[in-house]
């Protein structure tokens, strides 16, 4: 239990430390407010517009395609490193998987998601 | 059954703490209105599953558990991409992805 | 550890579903030669290909009747009478999701190829979650059978019901997913193993950790639940089925229903035999609260297809009223087969009734009023007798399917009433919601036959085959229903 009893001091020192310049400054200092010092910047440009900023919707696309692959890459890396003890039926099916994923990409390059507009 | 010696941090922790993050998930869902957020809870709660799965096999020093672990990530990737696009439909004709304001059918 | 070979993986079992599959996997690519005016050549296709299937199916029941099962991918699946019977139910469906849509889609201006090739992703999942005998196979089967149905019910994008309905769909159905996963998670945590009879014989042994496989196994009945639609998990269900497209509703009452009995009765009577009486109990009060509440609801609504989506409920809990009486090993072959034929009578008669519900409805999706229904007896005669056929049958009036279904479960459930009383109560519960059920459907009537209306209906030669299709089916398992029940009987696990 010893090195747990460390972790917890260190996790409730890690705690007091951030907090007590907080609470001083809080304590501490004077607080005079005014419009200008509220505002989200105080020195800099105004926000404007929506926080909603329209994204291209090629990038979720391209980001969906994406992510397939990069799926793929989970199956992939313990089928290539048992690669050599494969009967085979592994090595078959690895490659069946591989033409699916391959099938997918080329549904997705036919319907045009891969082309920047 | 759970093995618990020869361990530096016992598997249970794991599985505590996977039922806590579920548990959150779970929340998140029925609190949050905005539609991405209650996705992400979703989210949590598939990987918390999976963090116990990974607890579970690490234990048996068995490998099912581990092989679940993939295909509860595929079909999660499968769900974002299925998830977001519909979320981005809806969000495209409405301008809203709050889920209170979904009450076109009623009865 | 020892590598799967290939006389392990026994491929002729599984051959419908890899028929299908492979011709999935082409359909999607053949579809984009396809030019947009000719999209009905890829309904045709898909038929083809659902029919390839048939056959393979037709040739594997004489096999499989002789030799009783044989497992595939090394265990990880079971194909046996249960898996074919509702194989030859998902199959059928789908033949008729496919005819639904066939001018439903251009009517609508919604016709793309994609429809056909997820429709046969669908199925898939379905297929392999009736053969499910791993939990790995049973939540990868309920996603492959889910996602392409989240699609398909927002199928009519630019229509704002659709669209809410798929989102609606698409949340629940993965946060009910969430509640299965980590189900699987704790049974596995508790027994060591997915391999459901793995955990069946984990589950008597010493080594079991009982507290974590309860827990586990609640959560497993919570995703199912929420699958199969059964109170308390049932919000998403009126919603969905209101605001999906009627084709892809028709196919996912049926289909996805189907198939989340078959994984529960696959996972509860192989998984945990030994924990019967418990889960006995839990899934009968279930049973009871579905019936209650899907035939209580269903009398206020005035729209056909939300109508229709409070029966399902209501018969989801007939069904598990049929689970509830398996937890009797000596009961359980008659329970099982109670369930299968009352999901093939309910598939026959609930495909029937959304035909006449998509032959009313008009293109810009409007008309799915009961009221919409009115005159219909006088402009559309045989359409309308059609009709009162199904309704009577999902009320469970004689000469119709639904009332042998209903008998055979009812049956079932008292004779497991030895070993569990509270079943009796639930059958109780049973016969007086299907009295109450009465007054819903029979309005349907009574507004076609008694009320005047312009009767409006286009019904088209694929929606005429489905329509007499299904009559024919429903009027065979009600007036003889004897050779199918055997069928059903046979259709045990094995």
């Amino acid at each position: 239990m010893g090195e747990w009893t460390f972790i917890a001091l260190l996790f409730i020192i890690s705690l007091i430390l951030p907090a007590v310049p907080i609470i001083a400054g809080r304590l501490l200092g004077p607080r005079k407010p005014n419009p200008l010092k509220n505002s989200t910047y105080e020195c800099g440009v105004e926000t404007v517009g929506d926080t909603w900023v329209q994204f291209k919707v090629q990038y979720y696309i391209f980001a969906l395609v994406f992510l397939i692959f990069d799926i793929e890459v989970v199956f992939l890396y313990p089928w290539a490193v048992a690669y050599h003890q494969l009967p085979l039926f592994g090595v078959v099916a690895g490659i069946v998987f591989i033409v699916t994923l391959a099938e997918a990409l080329i549904y997705a390059w036919r319907k045009g998601a891969l082309e920047w507009v | 059954m759970l093995d618990q010696a020869n361990f530096l941090v016992p598997p249970i922790y794991y599985v505590a703490l996977s039922g806590i993050l579920f548990i959150l998930g779970m929340v998140g869902v029925l609190l949050r209105r905005n539609a991405i957020l209650i996705f992400m809870s979703v989210e949590l709660m598939l990987n918390s599953a999976n963090l116990a799965f990974v607890a579970f096999a690490r234990s048996f020093l068995d490998v099912n558990g581990q092989v679940f672990v993939f295909f509860v990530m595929t079909v999660a990737a499968v769900e974002v991409a299925v998830g977001l696009a519909l979320i981005v439909a809806i969000f495209r004709t409405r301008r809203s992805i709050d889920i209170d304001e979904l009450h076109s059918m009623e009865g | 550890m020892q590598l799967p070979i290939l006389e392990s993986i026994n491929l002729m079992a599984v051959l419908p579903v890899l028929i299908i599959a492979g011709w999935a996997c082409v359909l999607l690519v053949f579809d984009l030669l396809i030019p947009r005016s000719r999209k009905h050549w890829t309904a045709w296709l898909a038929l083809v290909g659902l029919l390839g299937a048939a056959v393979a199916l037709f040739f594997q029941i004489g096999h499989f009747a002789r030799l009783g099962s044989e497992a595939a991918f090394d265990g990880m699946v079971t194909v046996d009478g249960f898996s074919i019977f509702l194989q030859v139910v998902f199959v059928l469906t789908a033949i008729v999701g496919v005819l639904l849509a066939l001018d439903y889609l251009p009517r609508h201006g919604i016709e793309r190829g994609e429809y056909y090739v997820l429709l046969l992703f669908t199925t898939i999942g379905m297929m392999i979650m009736s053969m499910a005998a791993d939990l790995i196979v049973v939540f990868v089967a309920l996603e492959l059978l889910s996602i392409p149905l989240y699609i398909l019910s927002g199928f009519a994008g630019m229509r704002e019901t659709s669209e809410e309905a798929a989102l609606k769909y698409f949340l629940l159905g993965a946060f009910a997913s969430s509640f299965l996963v980590y189900g699987i998670a704790l049974t596995y945590g508790g027994t060591g193993t997915t391999r459901l009879t793995g955990i069946a014989q984990a589950v008597t042994s010493d080594a079991l950790n009982l507290p974590l496989t309860t827990v586990g196994m609640g959560l497993l009945l919570v995703g199912l639940g929420f699958k199969v639609a059964a109170v308390p998990f049932h919000m998403w269900t009126p919603d969905v089925y209101q605001g999906a497209p009627t084709p892809v509703t028709a196919f996912m009452s049926v289909g996805a229903k189907a198939g989340g009995f078959a994984a529960l009765i696959r996972v509860l009577v192989t998984a945990f035999p030994a924990i019967a009486s418990e889960w006995g109990t839990l899934i009968a009060v279930i049973a009871g609260l579905t019936m209650l509440l899907g035939n209580i609801v269903a009398i206020s609504q005035s729209n056909i297809k939300r109508m229709l989506a409070y029966s399902s409920i209501a018969h989801a809990g007939y069904i598990l009223l049929a689970v509830a009486a398996a937890q009797r090993s000596e009961n359980a072959s008659f329970a099982i087969g109670a369930v299968v034929f009352y999901l093939l009578a309910y598939a026959l008669t609930n495909l029937g009734a959304f035909t006449v519900a998509i032959a009313v409805e008009r293109d810009d999706g409007t008309g799915t009023e009961i009221d919409d229904f009115a005159g219909l007896g006088k402009t559309r005669p045989w359409m309308a007798l059609a009709m009162a056929l199904f309704m009577l049958s999902l009320t469970g009036m004689p000469i119709s399917g639904g009332l042998v279904g209903k008998v055979f479960v009812f049956q079932a459930a008292l004779q497991a009433v030895p070993g569990d009383p509270l079943l009796l109560a639930v059958v109780i519960i049973g016969v007086l919601t299907s009295v109450v059920s009465a007054f819903y459907y029979l309005k349907v009537i009574m507004v076609m036959y008694m009320r005047e209306g312009e009767g409006k209906a286009v019904l088209p030669l694929a929606l005429k085959t489905v329509l007499a299709a299904t009559a024919f089916g429903t009027l065979v398992l009600g007036i003889i229903p004897g050779p199918v029940f055997q069928m059903a009987q046979r259709a045990m696990l094995k």
